[in-house]
């Protein structure tokens, strides 16, 4: 569903951020991307949300090519994607419910639809009392349970997760990760980027370790190799 | 389109204070520009009344009959570029001599003042050029003695018009192009502002479109707002001057509501330019 092929990426005053990448991340899958600060993990999330196009190579995210891709297209594939991020992200002036009703609206949502999808997404993340808070009265794991709602709301086909629990402490971290894993499990692909190296050994899953921009490890090829 | 209006006024209600200077800057550049307005539409009735005196006489030779000088009115009134024309006898300059120039009253005598074809050209026809031209032409009728219309006057009322009209343009067009750049920082600044929402909206899938259109209905509505409030200033201006000054001219209905859309249509391109300028960098 994701698939990298030869990837690099450079920038013009920060040099290289990417080099040579290539992997594949099938749908339902979940993928832990690990490697030092300034090894690429977030250029890689940036390259399938299409924040940015690769300088070479080719990125395809649920058949789409970043090489063909139009800038109309870009907001269709966004909406089918999810993003989370360490500082969260969330709008300060409104309530944790209207964070995640904001991202139905944008997306051009009846609205009707919108109030139940919003409660269920909040049950999903177990913050079903706290939907009127604002972000400011609720507690970084909660902010960031609420910043998982909003990506989770319009059902995607990946959750793209950036240091997720980089700003959590150890009890949060690990209720993020457990609720990122129930999301996994009902169907939905992650991609967690990450530099926690006790978070991913203890799971087992597949990790791709990046360093200076190159994919050094990855502990999926083998059973993908095996698969092809 | 119900969301872009109720993001538009979330604006104005989550930064009150930052609305309200964004208005009074919007209002105060668009003040400076009306109140320029004011002295120009002032400055251009002034100079209309004054033209509007100008000129043509010719003096009819004494013994002229009446047909002949007739005649030559109902010629004259085809010319194109006259407003009117009239024949004034020698009883009539005599009788209006008598009643503008009280103290020479006695002096007058019948037959002392000669009769004349008094014509006044169309607005816009009054350059020295046209003057000349149909006074030459008047010049041509044999029983006509001498045309006045006071060449160095109308030259120099044409330079000054000219000059009037030259600088009322730069000026107008600096004013417009300062209100624009002031308006526009103010919009970037409201922009700038919720930049974090814009990344927000984008990274779940607004399309720029969508993005683009509260901020324009908010530029609207600021241009709106400021063009009322600089109007009801200029009013105020017109007022004082009027009380203390000089008795002013303000802008006639059409031209007032011209203005505030003149506000609108600043608001929007402001807005336009700053965020399709920061949608370009994000």
């Amino acid at each position: 569903m994701i698939r990298f092929t030869k990837v690099s990426k450079h920038y013009t005053r920060g040099g290289p951020a990417l080099e040579d990448v290539t992997f594949h991340l099938r749908r339902g899958e979940f993928a832990f991307l690990t490697g030092p600060s300034g090894a690429g993990k977030s250029s890689i999330l940036k390259l399938v949300y299409i924040d940015e196009r690769p300088s070479s190579g080719e990125v395809r995210v649920d058949g789409k090519s970043s090489v063909t891709m139009t800038p109309r297209e870009i907001p269709r594939l966004r909406r089918r994607l999810g993003v989370v991020f360490q500082d969260f992200r969330l709008l300060e002036d409104r309530t944790a419910e209207q964070n995640i009703a904001f991202t139905l609206e944008v997306t051009g949502t009846p609205h009707s639809a919108i109030a139940p999808r919003v409660a269920r997404a909040l049950t999903q993340v177990g913050l079903t009392s706290k939907g009127t808070a604002l972000p400011h009265e609720l507690s970084g794991g909660e902010q960031q349970r609420v910043a998982i709602a909003r990506a989770l709301v319009n059902d995607p086909l990946v959750l793209l997760a950036d240091e997720p629990t980089g700003n959590l402490d150890e009890r949060a971290t690990r209720g993020i990760f457990q609720l990122l894993r129930e999301i996994n499990a009902s169907g939905t692909a992650v991609l967690m980027a990450t530099h926690d190296l006790d978070l991913v050994r203890d799971t087992g899953l597949r990790a791709l370790e990046l360093n200076k921009g190159r994919l050094v490890y990855d502990s999926g090829a083998e059973s993908q190799e095996a698969t092809l | 389109m119900r969301l872009a209006f109720r993001e538009a006024l979330r604006a104005f209600q989550r930064a009150p204070v930052l609305s309200a200077l964004s208005i009074t800057t919007i209002a105060f550049s668009l003040f400076a520009f009306g109140l320029f307005g004011l002295v120009a539409l002032n400055l251009r009735n002034a100079l209309q009344q004054v033209e509007d005196r100008v000129e043509i006489r010719a003096f009819v030779a004494e013994g002229t009959p009446p047909e002949a000088t007739s005649a030559a009115v109902g010629d004259v009134a085809l010319f194109p570029e006259i407003a009117s024309v009239r024949l004034v006898t020698e009883a009539q300059a005599l009788e209006r001599a008598r009643r503008e120039l009280k103290e020479f009253e006695d002096v007058f005598d019948a037959g002392i003042l000669p009769a004349s074809i008094e014509v006044r050209l169309k607005p816009g026809r009054r350059d020295p050029e046209t003057v000349r031209d149909v006074a030459r032409r008047l010049q041509l009728y044999d029983f006509i003695d001498d045309v006045r219309f006071g060449e160095e006057w109308v030259e120099n009322l044409h330079r000054l018009r000219n000059i009037a009209t030259g600088a009322g343009l730069a000026l107008g067009a600096t004013f417009a192009l300062v209100a624009l750049i002031i308006i526009g920082s103010t919009i970037r600044m409201a922009v700038l502002a919720r930049s974090r929402e814009i990344v927000i909206m984008r990274l779940v899938g607004a399309t720029d479109g969508f993005i683009r259109a509260p901020f324009l209905i908010e530029g609207v509505m600021k241009g709106t707002l400021g063009g009322i409030l600089a109007l009801v200033l200029t009013w105020v201006a017109a007022e004082l001057t009027g009380r203390w000054v000089m008795q002013v001219t303000w802008f006639d209905p059409e031209l007032a509501v011209l203005g505030v859309l003149a506000g609108a249509l600043l608001g929007l391109l402001g807005s336009a330019v700053a965020v399709g300028r920061h949608l370009r960098k994000v």
